[in-house]
């Protein structure tokens, strides 16, 4: 057994949330870069260098990269060997409580969705736990903004549908959601599963590396082909038209009912703030 | 590029045309939902407004808290189609120009031909560069909204993308027209 102390989760998802908002990782910004070069549109190549631009300037700065820091979105892989004494979800809190308020960045969070009262603290965060073998402890955290998660849909598609209406219903999204979602955006899809099950994948596809592809061939290849097919929809940097409106597209994909094909579509905007650390 | 300064000329935002790159340097308002709301409840009930919008340019923000030593936090648009119900009625007291990101209603549209007005997008999530453009901020009014209330910035070569003219450009449309190949 391995214990882990609560008081050093918090610290930790504390200094987390305070560093994915004011640093784009590295890979994304390499992305950008790329981006940068290959957007045919001279206003869209002009949008992605301001885009580069702000980011180099907030992580010298240290200033948010951007002003909606997002609903603090939180992944736990806990292995079964490790033990821990007290709230594990009020620990997470305290440290999104903390980065939120001493850290400078925005509260967007309300109470009740209907009275909508700021609850000032950015709390409560949203916790995903997965239980695995070992001895692990992992963190994965992300400031998730509004204007990209409103972008996002569920949809309970048939069988018959297919690979054909996977990609006609991620096509659709993307081009109605325009300049929206701030794009260049990365599309993360949860496809199997059932209803909440291709939600939460769809949420795990964006929590993968911008420059990793799916290890499942079907879903590696219908990466491929929806990257493509969705930077040919003309969109472009914010929507003013141009040839990059994606920097990556990820699939996961998980068994599903014989009369089933749950589809969920996760929209990130190009600031896609994430870090990862192992306790 | 073209520069606009406020209080802004009528007779040059009717002369800009969706897809100009222009330079505002001035006196700007913020405004989100909540304060929107506010103001037009002020109108309706035939009081006046706390700021003086006629040829005013509003931007749809809600900064971060502003860092020891900065004039404001980081600071780039909010969604716009959010304020397309408010907009008539501050077109009619004078507002000539909106600031925010992605698109509006055709309603909206055919507001700006109208009050011959234009709406511009500031680039999403450029919110650290935008908030080097903005020297001074400070608290106008509805000061229990926090980062919604209406704050006075002062800015210096605010960059901005003309997004709808007065005449029925739209960048949106334009631009995508241009590049759809599917
Ligand atoms: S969609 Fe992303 S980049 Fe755009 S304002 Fe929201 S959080 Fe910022």
């Amino acid at each position: 057994m391995r214990k882990i102390e609560l008081a050093d989760v918090t610290a930790k998802v504390r200094s987390m949330f305070i560093d994915a908002c004011e640093n784009i990782p590295a890979n994304v910004l390499e992305r950008l870069k790329r981006a940068e070069r290959e957007e045919q549109s001279p206003l869209g190549k002009e949008v992605i260098g301001k885009i580069i631009e702000n980011d180099e300037l907030a992580a010298d700065k240290r200033l948010p990269v951007c002003q909606d820091t997002g609903v603090a979105v939180v992944m736990l892989t806990i292995g079964s060997e490790v033990v821990f004494e007290g709230d594990i979800y009020e620990a997470v809190n305290e440290g999104v409580r903390q980065a939120y308020t001493e850290g400078y960045l925005r509260k967007s969070v309300v109470k009740h969705p209907l009275d909508r009262v700021n609850t000032k603290d950015n709390t409560p965060a949203i916790v995903h736990v997965k239980i695995v073998p070992g001895d692990i402890f992992k963190v994965d955290v992300a400031p998730k903004g509004g204007g990209s998660e409103n972008m996002s849909t569920v949809k309970m598609l048939i069988p018959a549908d297919g690979v054909e209406g996977i990609k006609k219903l991620v096509l659709d999204t993307v081009f109605k959601a325009g300049g929206k979602p701030c794009p260049p955006v990365i599309v993360g899809i949860g496809i199997g599963g059932n209803f909440e099950k291709c939600a939460l994948m769809a949420k795990e596809a964006l929590f993968r590396e911008i420059d990793d592809r799916s290890p499942d061939p079907i879903a590696a290849k219908l990466e491929d082909e929806l990257l493509e097919e969705i930077n040919k929809l003309g969109v472009g940097p914010m929507g003013f038209g141009g040839t990059v409106t994606c920097l990556a597209v990820k699939v996961n994909v998980f068994p599903c009912h014989i009369a089933s094909l749950p589809v969920a579509i996760n929209i990130q905007c190009h600031a896609a703030r994430h870090k990862s650390c192992t306790l | 590029m073209i520069k606009i300064t406020t209080p802004v000329d009528e007779k040059l935002i009717k002369s800009l045309r969706a897809g100009d790159v222009v330079h505002i340097t001035g006196v700007i308002y913020t405004g989100r939902d909540a304060a929107h709301k506010r103001l037009c409840e002020l109108l309706k009930r035939g009081e006046s407004l706390p700021i003086d919008v006629k040829d005013a340019v509003i931007y749809y923000v809600g900064p971060t808290p502003a860092k020891p030593g900065r004039a404001i936090g980081s600071a780039g648009p909010t969604s716009s189609y959010r304020m397309d119900p408010y907009a008539e009625p501050l077109l009619k007291e004078g507002l000539k120009v909106m600031v925010g990101k992605g698109s509006r209603g055709e309603e909206f549209k055919q507001l700006l031909k109208k009050y011959g007005a234009v709406y511009l997008s500031a680039i999403g999530g450029a919110a650290a560069s935008i908030s080097e453009t903005v020297k001074k901020c400070e608290v106008v009014t509805y000061e229990d909204l926090g980062a919604e209330a209406i704050h006075r910035l002062e800015v210096e070569d605010f960059y901005a993308i003309v997004t709808y003219d007065s005449v029925g450009g739209d960048l949106f449309e334009q631009g995508v027209a241009k590049y759809k190949r599917i």
